[in-house]
């Protein structure tokens, strides 16, 4: 009992220090200079200097980045959630086998993996003048997050009993009404949930920007994050403090609607 | 209106879908038929092209996937890898997080404190994730070596990333830091669902731990088990952004994977059909095994 409770807190408390520690040093390290980060990579920093946060502004490339990530992340998820639930509520009150079909054709594309789309989506949006665009990786987005956002909020909107439905439905009301004043209402802690789980996602997408974005004023986060890498072989300072940008919003999102993040993110893993 | 209109009524929706219903749904059937159900197709037809991307494809039936099978010995590498790669992935992270979960059961303020710990890597970026374990692991000041060092242990102070050796198994320890709280989360939900009084029942008839554990919570989580194994499995054979973040494949392709082999082959080499033929046979790999993932474990649940 005892060793096993032993066992219990040291394994407990080292997985709780592997995550704390490298979050630690890069918090610290984005006050720091390089060789203090090097040296000493877990002190408190000599002095709790915004240089690194002031250079990083200076050298420009970081704002236009996250505002790029931050139009590309909110317009993604808008018209995903915006078409993934029309999308749903029409699957779930459709009475033929047209409905089935509907979603049996969304499912696919949980079955293929969005990134083997990658060599026919680039060349399909050269000839659409749709790379260097946040346009261009807005669709990309919509249409890579469709089928899981259709998969969670049918199964949602399915659970919704009928009667719901019938008693505004005699008082003469159309279907877009009742998607408006029933199910998205009912549906908001669903939507919130999965709305998280696609931000998220596309704010850390990396491999379709990569694809698409070549010029530096429509580069999103972690493209510059990776340009980091190369520019500044050495500098871990300038790395962490970008880095420290990048997950901020993240960061205060988790803190502020923590219940809503968790379960956005393992909807979205448990549906996939 | 006898109860035969009803019918009617009811009988002529069954055949007819209500217009305002097909025309919400057209948005999504749009973007998605055009940018998803078209690319894959698309894609499909590529993998028996040849084609720089420049000149004309040119259709070559099979030949892609014959030199993929015979003749290419470094894809079959990087499938190898990726096979690796996936095992370790999944047998720790869903054993790590079983345990952890079961340590992690009841909600109380400790409990609930490291699960929002544990599970703080999920919310991070896969590319901020892989350039801080490159500082990690970085062979002269990272983190790791230093730690080795100043406890004695001077000869495991390796070149993680930059050795042949170890690079693979590199990426798979930041892939499993990364995503094992997530699965922890998962577990927790379904150990929740264990009826409390099994446990008792055990409890009172002097069951051990193990016992409990081999008796109980490991069959009435398969269903868990289950989810948790197949999106780890399907996460391990689409990772990207770690291998290029980290590695970029090297050194000498020890840290490929399938998908990083797709982008190169594609965008590095101008080998599209090549490229496509590849994402296929992932296509046929992912399908495959979560068939088999699936079969399994369901035989598991006749047996329990």
């Amino acid at each position: 009992m005892m060793l096993y409770k032993a066992t219990k807190n040291i394994l407990l408390t080292a997985f709780a220090l592997a995550v704390i520690v490298p979050s630690s040093i890069v918090v610290l390290g984005s006050f720091k200079k390089d060789v203090e980060i090097y040296t000493k990579p877990l002190a408190l920093p000599k002095s709790w200097s915004l240089e690194n946060f002031r250079n990083l502004i200076h050298t420009g490339n970081v704002f236009t980045p996250f505002k790029n990530s931050v139009i590309v992340a909110v317009f993604s998820v808008f018209f995903t959630l915006l078409f993934a639930s029309l999308a749903a509520y029409a699957i779930s009150r459709m009475t033929t086998v047209t409905g089935r079909f509907l979603f049996i054709l969304f499912s696919l594309g949980l079955a293929i993996p969005g990134q083997v789309n990658i060599i026919p989506i680039y060349h399909l949006f050269v000839k659409l003048h749709l790379t260097n665009s946040l346009l261009g990786l807005i669709l990309v987005n919509i249409a890579l997050t469709l089928p899981i956002s259709i998969f969670i909020l049918t199964s949602f909107f399915k659970d919704i009993p009928k009667e719901m439905y019938e008693v505004a439905g005699i008082d003469g009301a159309g279907h877009l009404r009742i998607y408006r004043s029933i199910a998205l209402p009912l549906s908001r802690p669903a939507m919130g949930a999965t709305g998280i789980f696609l931000f998220v996602i596309c704010w850390n997408d990396l491999l379709y920007p990569l694809m698409l974005i070549t010029q530096l004023d429509k580069k999103t986060l972690p493209l510059t994050l990776i340009d980091f890498r190369g520019e500044f072989a050495t500098s871990y300072s300038m790395l962490f403090t970008a880095i420290m940008v990048a997950s901020v919003p993240m960061v205060v999102m988790y803190i502020a609607m923590q219940r809503s993040f968790v379960a956005g993110l393992t909807a979205g893993a448990v549906k996939g | 209106m006898g109860p035969l209109s009803g019918t009617l009524a009811k009988f002529r929706g069954r055949t007819k879908e209500s217009k305002l219903l097909i025309a919400m749904a057209v948005p999504a059937f749009a973007v998605y038929s055009f940018l998803y159900l078209y690319p894959a197709i698309q894609n499909l037809a590529y993998s028996f092209e040849r084609w720089d991307g420049v000149t004309k494809p040119e259709f070559v039936g099979l030949h892609n996937f014959t030199y993929l099978a015979t003749n290419d010995d470094l894809f079959r590498k990087i499938v190898g890898n990726n096979i690796r790669f996936t095992l370790l992935v999944v047998i720790f992270q869903t054993a790590f997080s079983l345990l952890f979960a079961t340590f992690l059961l009841k909600n109380t303020k400790t409990t609930i404190f490291l699960r929002v710990i544990y599970f703080f890597p999920t919310i991070l970026s896969s590319v901020s994730v892989g350039l801080i374990w490159t500082f990690l692991y970085n062979p002269n000041f990272g983190f790791l070596n230093a730690s080795l060092k100043a406890i004695g242990l001077d000869n495991f102070a390796l070149n993680w990333l930059g050795d042949t050796k170890y690079s693979l198994y590199a990426i798979a320890v930041t892939q499993v830091w990364f995503h094992t709280g997530q699965m922890v989360i998962i577990y927790v939900a379904g150990l929740q669902q264990i009826p409390a009084d099994l446990y008792e029942a055990a409890e009172v008839d002097g069951a051990t731990r193990w016992q409990q554990f081999k008796n109980i919570t490991w069959p009435m989580a398969l269903p868990t088990t289950a989810v948790v194994v197949a999106y780890t499995t399907i996460q391990s054979f689409r990772a990207f952004d770690l291998v290029y973040s980290m590695t970029q494949g090297g050194p000498l392709n020890s840290s490929d994977l399938i998908v990083t082999s797709i982008y190169n082959t594609a965008f590095s080499s101008f080998k599209y059909g090549y490229a496509s033929a590849q994402s296929i046979v992932l296509i046929v790999v992912v399908l495959l095994v979560t068939w088999l993932q699936r079969r399994t474990l369901r035989i598991d649940y006749g047996v329990k």
